[in-house]
This record gives structure tokens, sequence and C-alpha cells, in this order.
């Protein structure tokens, strides 16, 4: 059985580097690529990602080299004025991979704000996840067209969505299933442990998948919790797993089990990927104000995409070709990122009223009447358009 | 094809609502060619210290800040000079037209960048900058600030309820005594302290006002709850209304000798220091016109069946306060010297407009009058304090032609206009009444006839 004790024993070597949680007894961690780029066997995980061919592993380090490329664009435009704010992945590249590649088109994703990297995997348009960020919409995409909700911004609230809509899933008898994303410090919110307890109340179809990536802004997570994040799913009888989520292949394995689990009607499960924000909180912060410089340099050692370029190297797979290759789709990903930002037109004051009921509100109406009426006391034709347009 | 321009770019807001950001240092000169995404400058804002990658490819051709300056967000730092097709930004955004000038970096908190599309835009406005609907209304001076000097004894026993309830009437705890479980004040102690328990719920409403703030620009509406004074007028406007029948009469009367009489006056020693003004005068031709005509001075009550006759005069002055309307009154101002009555009046409107007003001088007034004229109107139907048989409103002096010696003369002129209850006064007290007040006015020396 690959049960609540699945990480016992597995390889992790060097895993006593992480957290501080040297003392952490109860669960290892699940490694299957070492930093050194080594092919560990794992007597029960190997199962679930058995069937990853050669050519899938490209893939899987094409997506993480292209989004760390998203990352790094998306930085660089909020640097040139282009977007308000940015809030960077870089380093969790293996934890979103690995896990959003092991959905179906039908399970449903639930996103904090920092899975851009999951977005773009999930096919959200370039242009889309970047709207929300430069103001210019208040969420990006039809959550619907891709089964993935816009990001939340809000602390843990959309692990309370998730599990009403896992709830959902399990009243249609669907053998689907649903993920939400939070991280370290969320763990620390009312929302996600009122989730935890309904989640496995009603034994819902939920992966619970925490990017413990460390700091919760400028707080640590030994800061947070006196127990290794994974132990907190044993106190909701949650089956948890602790996995190294600089491995995008233990995290694929991880997230398979869950979601059979999930399938079977087992319930939720929450996996702890073990990860680190290499980057600031958000462009708006500044890391070196609180973060020994050390960290990072031990963090950069086990860096997600390396390790997995090593194993290719292994392989005999990472040719020049293959190199050329990934480096021209992250280059045109970053050139498409680029223009659809820069070329976004701005939202007409007329649109904060779009998307806010699905069926027509007449309180809402009114308000949208009084303010087209006032935009057309400015005089302006244009204005005027609007308004006709707008109705 | 080969064709250049220059690009300018400006300082972005590189936080969340930054203002202003220091340059570091240059990473590049002038004449280098950059990159895309190339790092240009190193920069410290209020928050973090952030490398600038460059927004353009091109060759530099200025630096406007020097390193070591604090620029303001969206002033332009550097400019490039970029071939047109040079796979900048904007290339790559296929269908636009070449003769479209390209966006410039839309800055966070500078507002939408006209745009060139053939989609319908709103030109940007240049608002002019609005002004504030209303001044905010000063603040009463904080209670506590009051209290500053008394003793740093230990703070004496009471509950949060009782202290709030103090704070609220302005009553000092160190000087009530407690009548609880060892020395506790009680709610009642505080109630007993400022007049009795019969304290009218409004004073205490009144006390509790908070000075609403003045609308936030551009607003359509404010939404204002109905509470403290607002409330309390409300109710004591409508209950009069719609209880006593209301008459009104008008009297327009030269008061030409009464403003002269006021000019000696305020030339006169004994008034040195005192603040004369019209509505002394007035108030004092009030309160000798009461006496002939005591039924103005009373009440009705409605509970008891009874009219009671009062033999004292409570005046009351309506006064517009930061807070709203309120009336409070000169006790025993029939009792009063002229000079007195002067004294009185402006320390109860200095203490209304400063917000100050103790309970205790907002109860019991027995007839009042209010002054429209310093708002420059002439005459309005006033509407009755509740509980009061009378209110007189004064209006604006004016030099108007008049007729004078029979003959037509430039005089100062004042509309006086009387409310009264018609349950317990009549036609003939009423008018009488005001006969006799602006008689008193037109010539005070009738005050010694009246008196």
């Amino acid at each position: 059985m690959v049960t609540d004790d699945a990480g016992q024993g597995g390889t992790a070597a060097g895993q006593d580097n992480y957290a501080g949680h040297q003392d952490g007894a109860g669960h290892g961690m699940v490694q299957l690529i070492t930093p050194a780029g080594e092919r560990v066997s794992h007597p029960e995980y190997d199962l679930w990602v058995k069937d990853v061919s050669d050519e899938q592993l490209c893939s899987l380090y094409e997506d993480l080299v292209v989004i760390r490329r998203i990352d790094k664009e998306a930085t660089a435009l909020q640097r040139q004025g282009e977007l308000g704010l940015w809030p960077p992945l870089l380093g969790q590249e293996a934890s979103q991979v690995g896990s959003v590649r092991s959905l179906r088109d039908d399970d449903f994703i639930f996103p904090s704000y920092r899975e851009n990297g999951v977005a773009y995997c999930r096919g959200v348009d370039l242009a889309d996840i970047l709207r929300v960020w430069r103001g210019a919409a208040s969420g990006g995409w039809d959550p619907y067209t891709v089964n993935m909700a816009i990001p939340q911004i809000v602390i843990g609230a959309q692990t309370l969505h998730a599990t009403g809509y896992a709830m959902g899933i399990q009243n249609d008898g669907a053998d689907s299933a649903a993920i939400v994303y939070f991280g370290d410090g969320a763990t620390s919110e009312g929302d996600v442990n009122e989730a935890m307890v309904f989640a496995a109340s009603f034994q819902v179809p939920l992966v619970f998948f925490c990017q413990n990536n460390q700091w919760a802004i400028s707080e640590p997570v030994r800061l947070q919790s006196h127990t290794q994040l994974v132990d907190r799913g044993a106190g909701f009888g949650i089956p948890s797993m602790r996995v190294d989520g600089n491995d995008v292949l233990a995290v694929m394995a991880a997230t398979r089990v869950a979601l059979d689990r999930a399938r079977r009607g087992g319930g939720p499960t929450f996996i702890e990927a073990v990860t680190y924000r290499m980057g600031p909180h958000t462009t708006a912060d500044d890391p070196t104000r609180y973060r020994d410089p050390n960290e990072l340099e031990d963090w950069a050692a086990k860096d997600p995409i390396g390790r997995v370029h090593a194993l290719l190297d292994r392989k005999g797979l990472f040719t020049e070709e293959f190199e050329a290759g990934v480096r021209a789709k992250a280059d045109a990903v970053a050139r498409e990122l680029r223009a659809g930002c820069t070329g976004m037109p701005d939202p007409e004051p007329l649109d904060v009223f779009k998307h806010v009921y699905s069926t027509p509100n007449s309180w809402l109406d009114r308000q949208q009447d009084h303010y087209s009426r006032y935009l057309a006391s400015f005089g302006d034709p244009a204005g005027a358009t609007q308004e006709e347009g707008a109705r | 094809m080969t064709a250049t321009m220059i690009k300018e770019f400006r300082l972005p807001d590189l936080g969340e609502g930054l203002t202003e950001s220091e340059i570091v240092s240059w990473k590049v000169g002038v004449g280098d060619t950059v990159s895309l995404n190339q790092i240009i400058a190193e920069v410290e804002t209020a928050k973090a210290v952030v490398e600038l990658p460059s927004p353009f490819a091109g060759v530099i051709t200025a630096l406007h800040e020097q390193p070591g300056t604090v620029v303001e967000v969206g002033k332009p730092i550097v400019s490039f000079e970029v071939k047109d097709d040079a796979g900048n930004q904007t290339a790559a955004a296929a269908p636009a037209e070449v003769a479209l000038p390209k966006r410039e970096p839309n800055l966070v908190g500078y507002g939408a960048v006209v745009e060139s599309t053939g989609r319908p835009v709103r030109r940007q406005r240049t608002l002019v900058q609005p002004t504030p609907l209303a001044e905010p209304a000063p603040l009463a001076e904080p209670v506590e600030t009051r209290f500053a000097n008394t003793s740093t004894a230990e703070r004496p026993r009471s509950t949060p309820p009782v202290r709030k309830l103090a704070k609220d009437l302005g009553v000092d705890l160190e000087s009530v005594p407690g009548s609880g479980p060892r020395g506790l004040i009680t709610r009642d102690d505080v109630r007993n302290f400022v007049g009795g328990g019969d304290l009218p719920a409004a004073a205490q409403e009144l006390a509790a006002q908070e000075v609403q703030p003045a609308p936030a620009q551009g607003e359509r509406e404010v939404r204002t709850p109905i509470k403290g004074v607002r409330k309390f007028t409300a109710a004591a406007m409508v209950s009069s209304a719609f209880t006593a029948p209301h008459v009104t009469e008008f009297l327009t009367v030269d008061v030409t000798p009464a403003m002269e009489l006021l000019a000696r006056l305020k030339e006169n020693k004994a008034f040195a220091g005192h603040k004369l003004t019209p509505l002394t005068l007035v108030a004092r031709a009030v309160l000798i016109a009461l006496r002939r005509n005591p039924g103005l001075n009373a009440k009705w009550d409605e509970a008891n069946q009874e009219i009671v006759q009062f033999n004292y005069v409570n005046l009351g002055i309506a006064a517009a306060t930061p807070r709203g309307l309120t009336v409070p009154n000169i006790k025993d101002a029939d009792r009063l010297a002229l000079v007195d009555l002067s004294t009185e009046l402006a320390e109860l409107t200095d203490t209304a407009r400063a917000g100050k007003t103790s309970p205790a001088d907002l109860s019991g007034g027995t007839i009042s009058i209010t002054n429209i004229g310093v708002f420059g109107i002439d005459a309005g139907t006033p509407i009755l304090n509740p509980g009061e048989a009378a209110i007189l409103a004064m209006g604006a002096v004016r030099k108007t032609p008049w007729e004078y010696q029979d003959q037509v003369a430039l005089r100062q002129v004042m509309t006086l206009s009387l409310s009264f209850d018609h349950r317990l006064v009549d036609g003939e007290q009423g008018s009488r009444f005001l006969a006799d007040v602006g008689a008193l006015l037109a010539d005070p020396g009738m005050a010694l006839a009246m008196a």
C-alpha cells in the first residue's frame, strides 16, 4: 500500500539539510533524482513514474526551462514598468511542473498567486497570465476553459474553494479530482485548517499541494511550525507525503499517488513539496534584508533544472540540438509574453462591471448606469460609445 | 527599414506604490549598445535595491540622471536610439499598423496611456483638481487634553462602558463620587453628576457624535448614517412640527435707532471688552417684551394636560456647530443686565462652536432665538424647539429705502419672524409680543416705558 507512510525510507540523500528539521522524525523525503542528477530507485514511487519515457523527461525539462524564462521575463517587465507586480517562482519550477503535468484535463486546479508556471503548463494564454499583474483585469482568464481558477491573492482562501469544488465532484459521482496549491505560510491560516477538516470529513477527491518554499515573505517556516508541515496532515486524518519539491519526478510520483487515491474514493492527500523561493516574495520585496546569502547558495546547489540537465546528460539525451531547441522555445515564449503584455489594451472604465455576476443583476446594472452617465458627463464621444456598447 | 527613433525610459514604480527611487549606479554609458533586458542600472527604492533591465535593444543616447540622485517615478532617466524594426517589444505584437506609434511603458499609477488602435478609447482627461465639497469640520478638542493637568493618582474605579459614557458626556471621572462597591463609579453616578437621571438622550448622542469626514473627491453621493445630533434634530423637528400647530408672523422694522444705540454702547466704558451684537439687543428686546406677554414663555404639557407658565426665562440660542444644530440656553436670562447677557451670549456661542456645550445647557429652554441674519437671510418660518411656545428668527440688517419722517430714506431694516404654538398662544398674544419686540428695536427708548 502506498499510504501514509509511503515516504518512509525514501532515498533522500542530504535531506537533513532541509528546513532545519533535522529532528523531524516520521517522514522522510521522497527523492528520485539527486541534485547531482543521479536517478535513485525507490521501491514504491518508481512504479508511479515507470511510464515516463526519455522523450517525456525531455519535455519536462523544456517546461522547467520555459517557465523559468517566463518568470525572468515577467520580472524584467515589472522593472520596466509594464507590470505592477510579479511574484517570482524561481526555484519552484519542479514542484509546479511535476504536479500539473500529472493532472487530467478534467481535474480542476485552484492556484495561489505564484502558480504562473502551472498556468503555462495548463495552457493558459501567455498574455492572460500577465493580465492581472498588469492591472488590466481582475482575473486573466475564464477558469472553465482550462479548468484552472484565477490566482488567489488571499492567503489560503482557495483551499476552501477547492474543497467545495471537490465535494461537487463527489456529488456528481465523477472520477476527476481537484488540486489546490498553497504555501508554507498558508498552513498557519484558519482557512487551510478548515478546508482540511471538511476535506477529511467528506473524504473529498482533493490534493492539498503545499509548496514549502521556506519563507512566508520574511518569516521562516520554522517560526510557524514546530513540526514538519507534512506531520500536520495526520492531525486531520489526511494521508500525507513529504517530497523533494526540486525533483520533478518525485513530485510527479507523489501527485499521481494522491490523484489515484482521490479517483478511487480514498479522500484527500496532503503533499509537502520541499522547495525554495530563490527570488523575492514579489518584485516589491528585498529578501537580502532577512535572508542569509549562504542559504541561497545551498539551495542553488539543489536547483531543479540543473539536476534534470545532469540526468539527461548521463542518459546522453542532452544534445546540442536539444539544448538549442529548448532555448529557442524559451526565447519564443518570452517574446510572445512580452508582446502580449505591452500590446495589451487598457481596460475601459466600464469593464469593471464585467464578470461580477454570471447573470444580470439589477443592482449592479444601476451602478453601471450611474457610472456610464457620470463618464458621459465629461462630454467625451468615446465615452458615449462605450456606454452604449456596455449595455 | 533602417530608420531609427529615440525612446525614453521613464522610471517605473518598482515596488507597490513607490513615488521615487535613487539611481545607485549606471551599468552602461552613452554610446553603449545594449540588448533587451540587459542590466543598465542599479536603483534603490524604499523597499529594495533592484537592477533595471533595459526595455529596448539599441544605443544609449543619454543618461538623464546622475548616480546618487533621487528621481521621481515617471521621469525619464535614459534615452535609447532604437531601430524601428529592431525586434523590440512591440515588433512582435504583429497586427499593429506601422503608422501607429509604439506604446510607451504604461507606468503604474500614471493612468491609461493614449492608445492609437482602431478601438474606441477614452482620451486622457485633464480634470481640474476638484475642491473638496466641504471643508473638513474641525474636530472637537479631544476630551483627554482637558484633564491633562489633573493629579496622577490612581484612576477612579469604573468599568469601560462607564468610562466611555463619561468621555462622551465630557465628565471627568476624578470628580464623580462613586456609589458602587469600594467606590466604583456607576453609570448612574455619571448621569447624576451631569444633572440628574432625566438627562435627555439627545445630550448623550450629542456627546457621542462624531464629526463626519469630508466626502472623497469625485463621489456623486455620500451616504451618512442618521445618528447623533442629526438624528436628534430630525426627531425633535418632526415631533415639534407635527404636534405643535405653528403660526408664523413677520414684522419688518427700521432698526436704525437700535444700531445707533449699539454703536454708542460699544464706545461706552461699561461695555469695554464685551461683545455687543444685534443679537444682544434682540435678546434683550425679547426678554423685555416677554414681561408684557408672558404667555409666550410657556409650555404645553400634553402628558399632564396642563399649560406651564414659566416665571423665569431660559433663553435658547440656535447655534450652528461642527456637530450640527444645537440650541443651548442661558439660564435665568431675564435676570441678567445687558452687559452680563452679552457675556453669556458670547460664552454660549463660543462653547457651542467648540462642540463643548454641556448637556445641562441644552435642556430646560423656555423660548428661543435663531439668528438667520448672520447667513444673510431676511425671514423664515422657524420650527419650535420642542417644549417651547415661541421662537424668533432675526433676519439680516439691511440698508433699505424706507419711509422715515415722511420721506424715503436709506435705513437699516430687519425682518423678524416669529413662530408660536397656536395651542397655547393666540394670534393676539403672539402679535402683541412681536409688535413689542419690533417697537423696542425701532425705538430702544421704549424699554423705559415697557420695563
